[in-house]
């Protein structure tokens, strides 16, 4: 842990100082560009730190380069800057810590779930971080119990709701007991019920949390920081009710309805 | 929409759904090699392991009706290959036939060969039918997987188990978007869509594949495949595999 004075945006000054000092940094980065193989530069110049136990709302109109930025946390995309994950740089000889440190919830269920039974797809991280047998079904059974599907085991993905899909796409990275759950649009096709459940369960949920959405009532019950990207550009980062209240900020960047 | 057409009935309980699914896909390869390696004309032989597979899917509770009519599935596939070889064949000539400038004959060979195919081969479906219906497909995948199968093939047939229903999901909303905006469009231009839809479905399924490659991925995915066993052999296994195995062979020595 580095004793260095942290400015947070979240408002850290306001617990107390100590604990601001002792705060660790669950993400760095620092400059960080990104174009896809196609020329499309979705990332330009994104600095960016999130303390462990943070939960930070990433939020930005339809291709600002959210998911861009999320595929980044875990070094499935690389681009030209490290990005560094609990002190970790992502390089090629830490992916695998840092893909058991981050769990990356995608924002089709469909694609995170791609094994016959739910417990297959809950057991598939912990078995490829190499646990034994019974600690793995001990981690389903946990993972599974946490969103509140015990006794799903054994059903098959495509025959669940959509509410339950995401739940199950949820457990699948619990199972893995990372220390940051990175969420992609969780809300997405959710009715208001089970958006409301998911809302519930994901705060209940102990870990930091970044979360990529553009449902902002979502944000402000989660999130008590909030990060604008537009067009691959931070534009905005600070305290929730401030940024939810600037009104004219949330229109330019697509967040608000055109009048 | 939902879909559980691929293994229907597998969730029945019998005597034969709850066997190892390992000894369930021996005893079907053995039922399949024994037809197989019996000679044309044995008729006697394949009424015999019929009346064998009879009993097998009264026991499994599994309707007699069904597999007979899923059996039917395969049939147009076998006779259009056969088909041709009783024109081809050398030997007694059953019948001649003049059709426009060719002279065609049949002869008995010919036919002999051609009832001989269709026969082990709607024998065989019946089997693999019988099995598919009291198998769920994730035990069949367990046992494969259990005989030695190569990991990398199972997990290839598990995602196409996966994500069939997903395609077949895709497939129906396109043409319902294809429906809802063609009206009295005939013939040609029909088909040029059709060509589009198919094309944009394997462009879907490619990034789709992508996409999951990705979620794997992220959740520590190395290139290696990892499974739990969770299968149990047990002794009424054991005994089972041996009495249809010896039933094979004393129906196709007695009746030979």
């Amino acid at each position: 842990m580095r004793r260095t004075l942290v400015y947070s945006p979240c408002g850290y000054w306001g617990i107390s100082m100590v604990e601001a000092i002792e705060k660790a940094k669950a993400i760095e980065i620092e400059n960080l560009s990104f174009s896809y193989p196609d020329g499309h530069q979705a990332l330009k110049n994104i600095t960016l730190t999130i303390y462990l136990g943070e939960t930070v709302a990433i939020v930005g109109p339809n291709g600002a380069g959210k998911s861009t930025l999320l595929l980044h946390l875990n070094g499935i995309l690389r681009g030209n800057s490290v990005v560094k994950i609990m002190g970790l740089p992502v390089e090629e000889k830490n992916l695998k810590e840092i893909r058991c440190k981050v769990g990356l919830v995608f924002q089709e269920p469909e694609d995170q779930l791609f094994s016959p039974t739910v417990f297959e797809d809950v057991a598939f991280g912990p078995m490829n971080m190499g646990y034994s047998e019974v600690e793995v079904r001990e981690r389903v059974a946990q993972a599974l119990k946490w969103v509140g599907m015990s006794g799903y085991e054994g059903r098959s993905s495509h025959h669940l709701s959509v509410g339950e899909k995401k739940r199950i796409a949820i457990a699948t990275v619990l199972s893995m007991s990372p220390e940051l759950l990175v969420l992609d649009e969780p809300t997405s096709n959710l009715d208001p019920r089970s958006k409301g459940a998911l809302t519930k369960l994901l705060k209940h949920l102990p870990m930091s949390k970044i979360i990529a959405s553009h449902d902002l009532e979502l944000v402000r019950v989660l999130c008590p920081r909030t990060v604008v990207i537009d067009g691959g550009v931070t534009m905005a980062d600070g305290e929730t009710t401030s940024i939810l209240s600037d009104y004219s900020l949330l229109k330019e960047h697509g967040l608000a309805p055109e009048d | 929409m939902r879909y559980s057409f691929l293994d229907q009935f597998s969730d029945l309980d019998s005597f034969i759904h709850r066997l190892d699914p390992r000894t369930k896909l021996v005893s079907c390869l053995a039922f399949i090699l024994a037809i197989v390696l019996t000679p044309p004309g044995r008729w006697q032989v394949f009424l015999g392991y019929f009346s064998l597979l009879l009993i097998l899917i009264i026991i499994s509770k599994v309707p007699v009706f069904y597999v007979l009519k899923r059996s039917l599935v395969i049939l147009p596939f076998v006779v259009l290959v056969s088909l041709f070889i009783p024109f081809f064949k050398e030997g007694e000539v059953a019948g001649s036939y003049n059709l426009w400038l060719w002279q065609v004959s049949v002869t008995y060979t010919g036919l002999a060969i051609l009832g001989n195919v269709v026969t082990k081969a709607w024998l065989c479906v019946l089997g693999l039918i019988l099995l598919s219906a009291t198998t769920g497909i994730t035990d069949l995948l367990k046992g494969l997987e259990g005989l030695g199968i190569p990991r990398v093939i199972v997990l290839i047939l598990s995602f196409m188990y996966r994500y069939i229903f997903v395609v077949v999901d895709e497939a129906m909303w396109m043409r319902q978007a294809w429906h809802s905006r063609s009206f009295g469009n005939k013939g040609l231009r029909q088909i040029k869509t059709l060509g589009n839809i198919i094309g944009s479905l394997f462009v879907r399924s490619y990034e789709r594949g992508e996409r999951v490659y990705v979620a794997m991925l992220a959740r520590g995915f190395d290139g290696k495949v990892r499974t739990l066993h969770s299968l149990t052999f047990r002794k009424a296994d054991f005994y089972c595999g041996g009495l249809w195995f010896i039933l094979l062979v004393v129906t196709g020595v007695f009746l030979w």
